[in-house]
């Protein structure tokens, strides 16, 4: 090995300061899923003290006070600071500009300042844990947490509004970058669908994020100046406050699923080597879940106190956006159908995504509906539901996009054999974890209780076995993943032979991504073009 | 940054012409998500303006329309002035630019000061919702509902305030650099990018002046 090594991204110049004060988005996404990483690390210890807890119907951990903030914490981590820029903030960072043929964001300062307000809203959010943590619930319902709560409140609500900017920094780059700096040739419907994912997860963003934002902030002069704007004693609508609060926080969902979406898209097709089935199909479902999204927040409300004709209105919405997703799964089957499929680690997660969300997805219909959802309404169904969509669903599709451009981001690969062995241990762990609380749940037992019923204990026995799967599966991963940044085998430019420009480049690339600018003559997946361009068959 | 010999050319675009398209999209963008932000705010009004209407216009009398009405004014003048800006960035015209852009900066402070002169005022009234407010004397019955309307008050009015501060903090960069000489006719689109936030903060006053100030009952 004579040769030179390739100047790349990652060794063009050294030094914490070349990383904390870079404006390449390769390296900003790398710093993104290092902090991402940490704070799931938090969260998921949360979420341990929580399910250590439940093993027994007694409260013999932890005080009722202190299963409170543990599950808030939880919450609070794991949707701000962790679900919501995983896929954007890391993957997307990292391959979108590559995907389009751009040097770099258009933004490039724009996105380092998202990284920095990211990481002070999340030391502001662990100063707020360090001081006892909150006890609202990760909703910050008022007035208890306007007037009632003992936690610290304003400091929390303050990282989570300050944690919204970053995040409407990423998507408006995104959406600035899509439109004016993709590559020559690279016409709207030859993008890859993981950018028409981001595009539509960024018109999320904007226009959700900007409302919570504005909710809590009044939340915090409600509770740090004394204004009454929530205040029932004023004449103030707590329920107004879970109306603005959830225009943004239902679309949340989608700002966590729509991304991971996207790159089942491109791990279905790159693992089956073939174009994937109906593109424009998924193109528009994607946006017709930006849209719908928007109208079903609602749903959250059927016992709150909202009227039985809005019910029905939401209802009737709610399952309306069943329909695109339900679009997109078929598309996907479809493509695996008579495609030469291989079952390599990022291809396992992207099927465990399909499976795990068809049951997140089937299962929201039971509380779309109205009857059901009565009696469902703040059980463990719900936490199960929601589960399944987000670890079943953003987790599966974020680990599937990391293992599949892994290679891309560290020239590195992972060693397969335990890739495959996580992926199992991952989806069985997860199973084990929230199967069991649909039936706990339909059986009724309540959700954020620290005392349940004794019939329960074999659900919650169950479950807590299934967590500690869960999370021997998250160790080995992150742990083999750390090695093989460093120690593993050396990648080539396309290990996976798939269709893309991110796969046109260096594996790490060039700090400008390409030598030269890249044109596009192929549309998105074209296997048929590339593979008779390099003379193999695959008929 | 000064890729080519050409100012201002950030090095991940082609050219001044793709820059600036972008630029202006990505603010396009920006003052979308304002407007979901001002929303949240306006339709929490809505929602209590239409539960308290009495309380609201007996609120709203409390204010004094006189600056309200002088602060729209000020700020429609200072769009003028932000819009001649622009113009005269795009004819090269530095004398005129800088001109423009210390009128704009003279009004949107003018804006602060009146807002000062207000906020001063409806602390010596006991007007301000948990800080001091004192319903007794009032000449209505629900004073709560009145401390409710005020709550409203400050946090719009607050926020648009802050919302001009930052127009304040941005003309401040502008200023110097105009004065130098940096936009011309092929590089002046971060005063036409200022323009459209100016724009926008200035419409949001268009929207509050008459919200607040203007349905009370004479």
């Amino acid at each position: 090995m004579h040769q030179k090594e390739n100047v790349n991204y990652l060794n063009v110049e050294y030094g914490i300061k070349s990383w904390l004060f870079t404006k390449d988005h390769k390296r900003i996404g790398v710093m993104y899923l290092i902090a991402v990483t940490l704070f799931f690390i938090v969260g998921a210890l949360a979420a341990l003290g929580v399910r250590l807890e439940l093993l027994t119907p007694e409260g013999d951990l932890m005080s009722s006070d202190a299963y409170n903030r543990f599950f808030t914490m939880h919450g609070v981590i794991m949707i701000f600071l962790f679900l919501i820029p995983s896929i954007p903030a890391v993957l997307g960072n990292f391959v979108l500009p590559i995907m389009i043929g751009a040097r770099d964001l258009a933004f490039p300062r724009i996105n380092l300042l998202s990284w920095y307000i990211f990481i002070f809203s999340g030391i502001i959010g662990i100063i707020g844990i360090l001081k006892g943590g909150i006890d609202t619930g990760w909703t910050f319902y008022t007035p208890y947490s306007s007037i009632y709560s003992h936690t610290p409140v304003v400091l929390v609500a303050f990282a989570a509004f300050l944690v919204g900017f970053s995040s409407i920094l990423t998507g408006l780059n995104f959406i600035a970058t899509v439109h004016t700096m993709r590559a020559p040739g690279l016409s709207w419907f030859r993008l890859p669908l993981f950018v028409w994912a981001m595009y539509a997860t960024s018109l999320v963003i904007m226009l959700g994020t900007p409302v919570v934002a504005i909710t809590l902030v009044l939340l915090i002069l409600d509770r740090a100046v004394g204004l009454g704007i929530f205040n029932p004693t004023l004449g103030g609508d707590p329920v107004l406050f879970q109306h603005l609060f959830w225009f943004y926080s239902h679309p949340a969902v989608y700002i966590m699923i729509l991304p991971a979406m996207g790159v089942v898209s491109e791990v279905v097709s790159a693992f089956s080597r073939k174009k994937v089935f109906g593109y424009k199909f998924i193109v528009y479902s994607s946006m017709a879940i930006a849209v719908i999204g928007f109208l079903v927040w609602g749903h959250h409300m059927y016992t709150s106190g909202q009227s039985a004709l809005s019910g029905i209105v939401f209802s009737i919405l709610t399952v309306l956006v069943g329909v695109p997703t339900a679009v997109k799964i078929l598309n996907w089957t479809v493509t695996l159908y008579r495609g030469s499929v291989s079952f390599e680690a990022p291809m396992l997660y992207a099927l465990g995504f399909m499976g795990l969300f068809i049951i997140g997805g089937l299962t929201g219909l039971f509380l779309a509906a109205l009857g059901t959802d009565v009696h469902l309404h703040d059980t463990y169904f719900v936490v199960a539901h929601f589960h399944y969509t987000m670890v079943g669903g953003a987790i599966m599709g974020f680990l599937a996009g990391l293992h599949y451009w892994w290679p891309k981001i560290t020239g590195r690969m992972y060693p397969e054999f335990l890739g495959k062995f996580g992926a199992i241990v991952v989806f069985v762990g997860f199973h084990l974890t929230f199967l069991p609380q649909f039936v706990a749940g339909y059986l009724g037992m309540p959700r954020r209780y620290h005392y349940y019923v004794p019939e329960f204990q074999f659900y919650n026995i169950l479950s807590t076995a299934g967590a500690t799967i869960l999370g021997a599966g998250m160790i080995l991963v992150i742990g083999y993943l750390v090695w093989s940044a460093r120690y593993g085998e050396k990648a080539v430019s396309n290990p996976w032979r798939a269709v893309g420009l991110e796969w046109e480049t260096a594996s790490p690339p060039h700090p400008h991504n390409f030598e030269e600018v890249p044109r596009v003559e192929w549309d998105a997946y074209d296997y048929e073009y590339k593979y008779k361009k390099e003379g193999v068959s695959f008929a | 940054m000064h890729r080519e010999g050409i100012y201002g050319l950030h090095e991940q675009f082609e050219d001044l012409a793709q820059q600036k398209e972008s630029s202006l999209i990505g603010m396009w963008a920006f003052v979308a998500q304002e407007v979901l932000f001002f929303g949240g705010a306006f339709f929490t009004y809505a929602v209590y303006r239409f539960m308290y209407p009495e309380a609201f216009s007996y609120g709203s009398s409390l204010l004094d329309v006189r600056f309200g009405a002088f602060n729209t004014v000020v700020l429609l003048l200072s769009s003028f002035t932000v819009a001649m800006a622009v113009r005269a960035a795009q004819l090269n015209d530095k004398k005129q630019l800088v001109g423009f852009l210390l009128a704009t900066l003279f009004f949107a402070s003018t804006f602060m000061g009146i807002k000062y002169i207000e906020y001063s005022s409806k602390y010596e009234h006991h007007l301000i919702p948990g800080i001091n407010f004192d319903g007794s004397h009032l000449d209505f019955d629900n004073p709560e509902k009145v401390e409710l309307f005020m709550s409203i008050y400050f946090a719009l009015t607050g926020l648009h305030g802050l919302h001009v501060l930052v127009g304040i903090l941005i003309l401040l960069w502008l200023i110097p650099v105009s004065i130098k000489g940096r936009f011309t006719s092929s590089y002046y689109f971060p005063v036409e990018i200022f323009g459209l936030y100016w724009h926008f903060v200035d419409i949001v006053w268009i929207f509050l002046f008459p919200l607040l100030y203007l349905i009370g009952v004479s």
